[in-house]
């Protein structure tokens, strides 16, 4: 295992490490989380690094734990449609081996340079197609977590099914570093589709509701349908795919449902794409409140990629915004949508909003990590 | 507890609290009906609230708490304590709101698995995850035990189709887990639990669109090996069928015994696929799955719901039709890699002659999820015994191959001895982790999933004999 002195390029969102350790196995991450607890020393653990600046800075960081080198995929049952990989292998180098053998992990991860299985579960944001196949969590079926104190624990296992004990694998997704690290992780897949087409329109904003309702409730099944709004004021551009070995007989059905539009074999160029992610805000809220939510963002000057059909947007500030112009923006989102600040260079923001459970929340994070020891303050509530 | 009774009474109304031990028997077991025991007292109560002030006299008296649905469950799960209350939710039987716009309905957690597909098929919707006892099971029962049913392969299991859960939280505190919420997936770890880490009062569910076409086919094949080269046939092909089905010779002559569901002659096995999804897509998948299924000696295929229904009824009473050859038997449910079932089920064969019991296997082939009927006469000297040998030795089988020791009938106190087999002393102490942030006290549901396990705040470690807070009396291991 190599450990490094930190340099200023591994600051996580503007606080530098004292070292960068770099575990090669399940072992060594523990003893890098052993040692940590002896000398009580913050750790930070990292993939790809593509979003170390989301969520608050740390309160403090000793230790970068960087898992490029526990790339491994460790094993691919094709027959059994599962795949276990190693926390550190690229989601681009995981998708290169299964498209080999006509599987797919069906995780949407655009901007794929360097994004790690870890870090795409630590931050599990649905992409385009979770409208179909669920989010990482959905698709996770077994997981090893290294403990703030070095313990190693599996859950789950390597088949679809499975009910015994309690499932570590849901805690963790989503937990973005602040439980513990993930190790290693044992996917679902799923065969590669035969034929993809997108059927691709402009529309009106306030035509965009009805459509993507007829959209949810087709048997033509889509398995994403997402909108382009990147200067709301202007057009807008709505995108459904399907899949299948009768995607193209399937994309008429769609063409009829939207009203128009035009079949495509190939993804359009934004397709889950986030292109500037200094400020970005999550969307959450009912298909049903989709109007109400579109003419709220119309007035913030944030620009919005998302699902029409699941009720989860991104907004992006394309230009330069003020901590006070994103905080006014983000109240007035609050009135109909759930609003989670996931980026954004401000201090001073209430990022997540209304957290239900955070009691019960802060209750799991002291049990894990009494010591406050695994990115301390990186997520709700202060966790 | 006679104190405890008292404040119930005033708590709750006078036909909600059941003392009468006549009364009390009738819930002395789940659908796992070997293990028993009278509990200490029943209530029903009607709303969230009042599951939540019943559990905070709980706390403050002490006192264990066990949650039951409709007591299908075949796990043990529900298996009251003396010294405890249990808490019945078949008084919260309301469909609270529908909404199709957004495919969900609130519901609360007594509601039938089946009553809520009814209150919307009509309308073209479906509640998916369908277990075989959705007639009666409640949905909360399924979302403790996250339940699956033949469809599961295509759509997944109850934690892949809940929104949202109210849960009254072993302290007494109402929390709504919402997935819309940000934060850690405290859902995802509730759901599954088995009555551990709470009580569902209310549930979000998602309902999903009426497929376009449904094709389901039963194929029969001389032996049960060419019926398992056909699933991983289909599954090579790319296609993920809504359901895949199989049952062997024994399973098929029970079937028949029972219900006459005249399935071909002479099958060594038979095999149900069900196509489901847009019609065109359907239809070549159909195409592929006939060529698949070339080597069958017979391929029926359902042109309508009546025909449909006709060759699920055999797979569908199969458990209840053992009871005809065979007078005692025990249900297994374990889960191999899809690819191991070949070996496994030889295996299996090898046990039942090695110990003279008989096994029919009926089993989610898609999933690799097994339910093994192991039979036996209860009248024969040993018999009971032999059975308990072959049905312990799949598991370890289970185990052997990399599955899991319960697909869908959960751990319940049937099986949490078997958890060491399956998780190593650091797994189990990490998932008690989640269980001492969620039930300090220890109340819910204790002796469940878990084989003793430490208290918490005991400090992981070497343990020898009687723990000191438990033999000074007080602590209480759970
Ligand atoms: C603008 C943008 C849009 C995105 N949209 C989507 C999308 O549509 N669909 C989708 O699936 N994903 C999406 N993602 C997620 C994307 O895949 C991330 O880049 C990826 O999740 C981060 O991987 P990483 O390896 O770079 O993680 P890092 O940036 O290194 O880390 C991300 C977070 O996870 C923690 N972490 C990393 N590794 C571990 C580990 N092994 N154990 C515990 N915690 C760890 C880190 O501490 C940090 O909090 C998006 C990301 C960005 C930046
Ligand atoms: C003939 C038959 C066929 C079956 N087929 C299947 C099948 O195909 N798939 C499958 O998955 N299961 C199956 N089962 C098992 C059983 O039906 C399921 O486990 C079901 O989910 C149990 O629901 P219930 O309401 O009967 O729960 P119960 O038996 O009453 O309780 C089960 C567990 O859930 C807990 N619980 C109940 N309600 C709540 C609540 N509101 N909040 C928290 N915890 C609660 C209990 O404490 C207990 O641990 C079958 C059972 C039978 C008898």
């Amino acid at each position: 295992m190599t450990v490094r002195e930190a340099g200023p390029g591994d600051a996580v969102n503007g606080v530098r490490p004292r070292w960068v350790a770099l575990p090669e196995t399940v072992g060594e991450i523990a003893a890098v989380l052993r040692a940590g607890a002896e000398q009580d020393l913050a750790v930070v653990p990292t993939g790809g690094g593509t979003k170390l600046h989301w969520g608050p800075p740390p309160e403090r960081c000793d230790v970068l734990l960087d898992l490029c080198c526990m790339n491994e995929i460790l094993e691919h049952a094709a027959g059994d449609l599962v795949v276990r990989a190693q926390a550190g292998v690229t989601m681009d180098a995981l998708a290169g081996m299964l498209a080999a053998k006509g599987q797919e992990l069906a995780l949407d991860v655009p901007f794929t340079e360097g994004t790690t299985v870890g870090g795409t579960l630590a931050a599990s944001l649905p992409g385009p197609r979770s409208f179909r196949y669920g989010t990482a969590r959905d698709l996770l079926i077994g997981i090893t977590v290294v403990l703030p104190d070095g313990t190693i624990a599996c859950s789950g296992g390597k088949v679809v099914k499975n009910v015994a004990g309690y499932d570590l694998g849901k805690l963790f997704t989503g937990s973005y570093g602040t439980l513990g690290v993930i190790a290693e992780a044992t996917f679902r897949l799923h065969p590669l589709p035969a034929d993809r087409r997108w059927v691709v329109a402009e529309l009106d904003r306030a035509e965009v509701a009805p459509v993507a309702a007829r959209l949810a409730a087709s048997q033509a099944e889509p398995s994403a349908v997402e909108v382009d709004w990147p200067d709301p004021g202007g057009p807008l551009t709505l995108a459904a795919l399907v899949e299948g070995t009768a995607a193209e007989a399937r994309a008429g059905a769609l063409r009829e449902l939207i009203g128009g539009g035009s079949p495509t074999t190939e993804q359009p160029s934004w397709w889950g794409l986030i292109e500037r992610d200094e400020v970005l805000v999550e969307l959450r809220f009912l298909p049903k409140d989709t109007a109400a939510v579109l003419d709220a963002v119309a007035g913030t000057g944030l620009a919005l990629r998302g699902s029409a059909v699941s009720g989860r947007v991104l907004l992006e500030a394309r230009g330069a915004l003020t901590e006070d112009e994103l905080a006014a923006a983000v109240a007035r989102l609050r009135e109909r949508a759930r609003a989670h600040v996931l980026a954004a260079p401000y201090d001073g923001l209430d990022r997540w909003g209304r957290v239900s459970g955070l009691p019960l929340m802060r209750r799991v994070k002291e049990r894990f990590d009494p010591g406050r020891r695994m990115s301390p303050g990186r997520f709700v509530g202060g966790i | 507890m006679d104190t405890l009774v008292a404040a119930l009474r005033s708590l709750l109304p006078a036909d909600s609290v059941i003392t009468d031990p006549v009364r009390l028997r009738t819930y002395e077991c789940d659908g796992l009906t070997y293990h028993r025991a009278t509990p200490g007292v029943v209530v029903l109560p009607g709303t969230a609230e009042q599951v939540a002030q019943v559990v905070r006299l709980c706390n403050e008296h002490g006192v264990p708490f066990v949650a039951r649905g409709s007591g299908t469950g075949l796990s043990g799960g529900a298996l009251p304590r003396e010294d405890g209350v249990l808490i019945v939710t078949s008084k919260m039987r309301a469909i609270l709101e529908i909404d199709l716009d957004d495919r969900r309905a609130v519901v609360e957690p007594g509601v039938t698995n089946l009553a809520i597909t009814e209150a919307v098929r009509d309308r073209g919707y479906y509640y998916a995850p369908d277990p075989s006892s959705q007639q009666v099971c409640s949905i909360g029962g399924n979302v403790a035990e996250n339940s699956g049913g033949a469809h599961c392969l295509k759509y997944g299991f109850t934690v892949n189709h809940v929104e949202a859960c109210e849960i009254v939280t072993p302290d007494g505190d109402l929390v709504t887990l919402d997935r819309m919420d940000p934060g850690y997936d405290l859902l995802g770890a509730f759901i599954g639990s088995e009555g551990t880490l709470g009580i569902a009062t209310k549930i979000t569910v998602r309902l999903c669109r009426a497929p376009e076409a449904v094709t389901t086919v039963l194929a029969a094949f001389e032996s049960i090996e060419q019926g398992g080269q056909a699933v991983s046939a289909i599954i090579g092909a790319g296609i993920v069928p809504a359901a895949i089905e199989m049952m062997d010779a024994l399973a098929i002559e029970a079937a028949e015994a029972a219900v006459a569901c005249s399935y071909p002659a002479g099958a060594g096995a038979v095999l149900i696929v069900e196509l489901d999804g847009p019609a065109a897509e359907v239809e070549r998948q159909f195409a592929q799955l006939r060529e698949i299924c070339a080597n069958a000696f017979e391929l029926r295929v359902a042109a309508d719901p009546a025909e449909r229904a006709a060759i699920w009824k055999g797979r569908k009473s199969a458990f209840a039709a053992v009871g005809r050859i065979s007078p005692a038997y025990i249900v297994q449910d374990g889960v191999v890699p899809r690819t191991s079932l070949p070996a496994v089920l030889a295996a299996i064969d090898r046990l039942s002659a090695e110990h003279d019991i008989r096994v029919a296997n009926v089993f989610h082939a898609g999933d690799g999820n097994l339910h093994p009927l192991v039979l036996f006469d209860d009248a024969e000297p040993g018999a009971g015994e032999r059975a308990e040998v072959v049905s312990g030795a799949i598991l370890d089988l289970c185990i052997e191959h990399g599955g899991s020791i319960t697909g869908e009938h959960g751990v319940g106190v049937d099986k949490s001895r078997y958890m060491p087999k399956m998780f190593s002393e650091d797994d189990l102490d990490t998932m008690q982790l989640v269980r001492c942030a969620f039930d300090p006290q220890g109340l819910a549901n204790p002796g469940k999933v878990f084989p003793t396990p430490r208290l918490c705040g005991e400090v992981p470690g070497v343990r020898k004999g009687v723990h000191p807070l438990v033999e000074s009396g007080k602590a209480e291991q759970f």
